[in-house]
């Protein structure tokens, strides 16, 4: 049976008149790599410094492997961070700053030295233990944070938007490998990111946040075909709705819907949907070869606009190409419309 | 940039008078220290190091090298501990009259020498029963502070809060966190403001006038005070020469510490 790694209940931070977190309530699983996503501003790098002990909750409590930790300083908390900024003492070598956490802790020298020369071989380092941070490039800097986390064996990792300075490629190399190393140390996860694609591919689950409070919470793909709300419909993906006139016209129900835009179907002139399936007319407004897919922009005759993505897997791109300002019908299977609100404004 | 022809003698022109202006002075007087006219005449007749031996062995000038460096080295010291504490105050945490502070605490620098010491020289002699060695250490204290806190304040910004919290993170008490993180991160910036201070002491001869008790003389005091007695010119140059080359090591020290690595502000290339 998994236990709760983190309990956090009722938490609550305000900087002046500004409410940064607002009445958040989360259980960690033992093990699990939790996201906090969600725009700047939303609140969850302070939920992820109030875990560490560098910010004090207004209100609330923290609970660590069953502790209320809410009042301890971050040196007492069994949980290490890696900084967005990494953070590496710049007048230590590598060794040493990897070292420091064990050093603190009083470890004997040769057991400290060992053990983080193992940590820095996990983040394929070896050898490069007599550097000092300046002389490394922003990749590897970001893995000597890691080891030096990592060395400590806490009960939970807490990493804060730890690959945003990293190029594109090396980041999605970063996010298997930061993957990878959590299966192995089977440590809890807390992950901040405002990048929905970093969340989507790592997490075991995501917290969505929103103007300080948690828009909504569950697995990847509970998030993402199943979004609570228009807010976290248009974060993570494309926000493709359907919004009162134009979902009772189609549906023959109010509020608002969404349907991915990969999940729709083109099809030319005027088609007569199956039975299991929902059609809207249309006009498609703009084409967009983005290389693996193509996007179609679709003025919908009901009011409103639909995205739609197709895979360009057959030859067909070229056809798709020509298809701006053409009649369309856009087709999809009814399992596939979710109900994001019942108001057009709500959230 | 690119720059003309005409630009480039030109510019370079300027340079060399400007350069020239404050060295050759410098170079007149090191000359003239070996120079066997007994006044400060132009050109040498001779070389001799009759003077520098003559300086090394008087005896006003030993204590008055002796009372600038100890002047020097206490008001330092105070300035350290002072001017670091309020640069922590000031660049850690935010609090009613924080600005005002800050301004006071610099204002000193910028105050006129004259009026820093009437001022000082009234308070010492109405209220606090007269000078001393004591008062003249105060008072040097006051514009030194200025020093050491713009370079620790200036270091502390920099740093941020990040590598502390690090250090927090990673089990360090606030001591710890202090003697092994914080303390190595400002060390240079305050040996820097530590050896500029010191200087700004040394050289110091306004302020001291008004608040060195009776019988105490600082080296430039005693410069001032025998620059134009006869048969003391000579000495006197050698007094100068010596503080010029002592001079060029603290601010060359604090230059390259305070622009150390990554980090250079301005100062040496």
């Amino acid at each position: 049976m998994t236990s709760v790694a983190i309990r956090i209940r009722g938490l609550r931070r305000t900087f002046g008149d500004v409410v940064a977190v607002d009445d958040v309530d989360i259980d960690v699983m033992d093990g699990e790599f939790l996201t906090l996503l969600g725009p700047s501003g939303s609140g969850k790098t302070t939920v992820l410094r109030m875990i560490a002990g560098f910010e004090r909750p207004d209100a609330g409590t923290i609970e660590l492997a069953g502790v209320d930790v809410t009042e301890m300083p971050p040196y007492a908390r069994d949980v290490n961070t890696v900084f967005q900024d990494y953070a590496l003492f710049p007048h230590m070598t590598v060794i040493q700053n990897v070292e420091y956490g064990l050093m603190v802790k009083k470890v004997p020298k040769a057991e400290r030295q060992q053990r983080a020369l193992a940590a820095l071989e996990s983040v394929r380092l070896a050898g490069y233990e007599r550097r000092r941070p300046s002389q490394l490039s922003g990749g590897q800097r970001q893995r000597v944070a890691l080891a030096r986390a990592l060395v400590n064996r806490p009960q939970v990792l807490l990493l804060d938007e730890p690959l945003g300075a990293l190029d594109l490629k090396l980041r999605e190399q970063m996010q298997v490998e930061l993957k990878e190393i959590q299966r192995e140390v089977g440590i809890t996860f807390v992950f901040v990111t405002h990048d929905q694609d970093e969340a989507l591919t790592m997490s075991d689950r995501i917290a969505v946040f929103n103007e300080g409070r948690i828009a909504q919470i569950g697995t990847p793909m509970e998030i993402y075909e199943h979004p609570g709300s228009p807010f976290v419909a248009g974060f993570v993906g494309t926000s493709n709705l359907l919004t009162e006139e134009a979902a009772r016209a189609v549906l023959g129900r109010g509020g608002v819907w969404s349907v991915r835009p990969e999940k729709i179907q083109v099809a030319r002139g005027t088609v007569e949907p199956a039975p299991h399936q929902h059609a809207v007319q249309g006009r498609i407004r703009e084409v967009v070869y983005v290389g693996m897919s193509t996007r179609f922009l679709v003025d919908l005759t009901v009011g409103g606009q639909l995205m739609v993505v197709e895979q360009n897997s057959d030859a067909g791109a070229t056809e798709r190409h020509a298809m701006r300002g053409q009649d369309v019908t856009l087709l999809w299977d009814s399992d596939h419309e979710y109900q994001v609100s019942s108001s057009s404004d709500g959230r | 940039m690119q720059l003309t022809r005409t630009s480039k003698v030109l510019l370079t022109a300027f340079a060399v008078v400007a350069f020239s202006f404050v060295y050759i002075p410098l170079g007149v007087i090191l000359i003239n220290s070996f120079s066997v006219n007994k006044s400060l005449a132009w050109p040498p007749r001779g070389f001799t190091t009759e003077w520098w031996g003559r300086a090394i062995d008087n005896e006003g000038v030993r204590e008055a090298l002796l009372t600038s460096v100890v002047l020097g080295l206490l008001a330092t010291a105070v300035a350290l501990v002072l001017g670091t504490l309020t640069a922590f105050a000031l660049g850690r945490f935010t609090f009613f009259g924080r600005e005002s502070i800050s301004l006071l605490v610099i204002l000193p620098i910028a105050l006129p020498g004259i009026v820093t010491g009437i001022a000082l020289n009234n308070v010492f002699t109405s209220f606090l029963g007269g000078l001393t060695f004591l008062t003249l250490v105060v008072a040097h204290g006051t514009f030194c502070i200025v020093i050491v806190y713009n370079n620790a304040l200036a270091r502390i910004r920099r740093m941020g809060r990040s590598l502390e919290e690090a250090s927090a993170d990673l089990g360090a008490r606030g001591w710890t966190t202090f003697r092994r993180v914080t303390f190595p991160m400002m060390r240079s910036a305050l040996i820097a403001g530590a050896v500029l201070a010191f200087g700004l002491s040394f050289d110091e001869i306004i302020v001291t006038t008004f608040t060195a008790g009776p019988g105490i003389t600082t080296l430039p005091i005693w410069i001032y005070q025998n620059l134009f007695r006869p048969n003391q010119a000579p000495v006197v140059n050698v007094v100068a020469a010596v503080l010029v080359l002592i001079s060029i090591l603290p601010v060359y020290v604090a230059q390259k510490l305070s622009g150390s690595e990554s980090e250079r502000g301005g100062g040496l290339i």
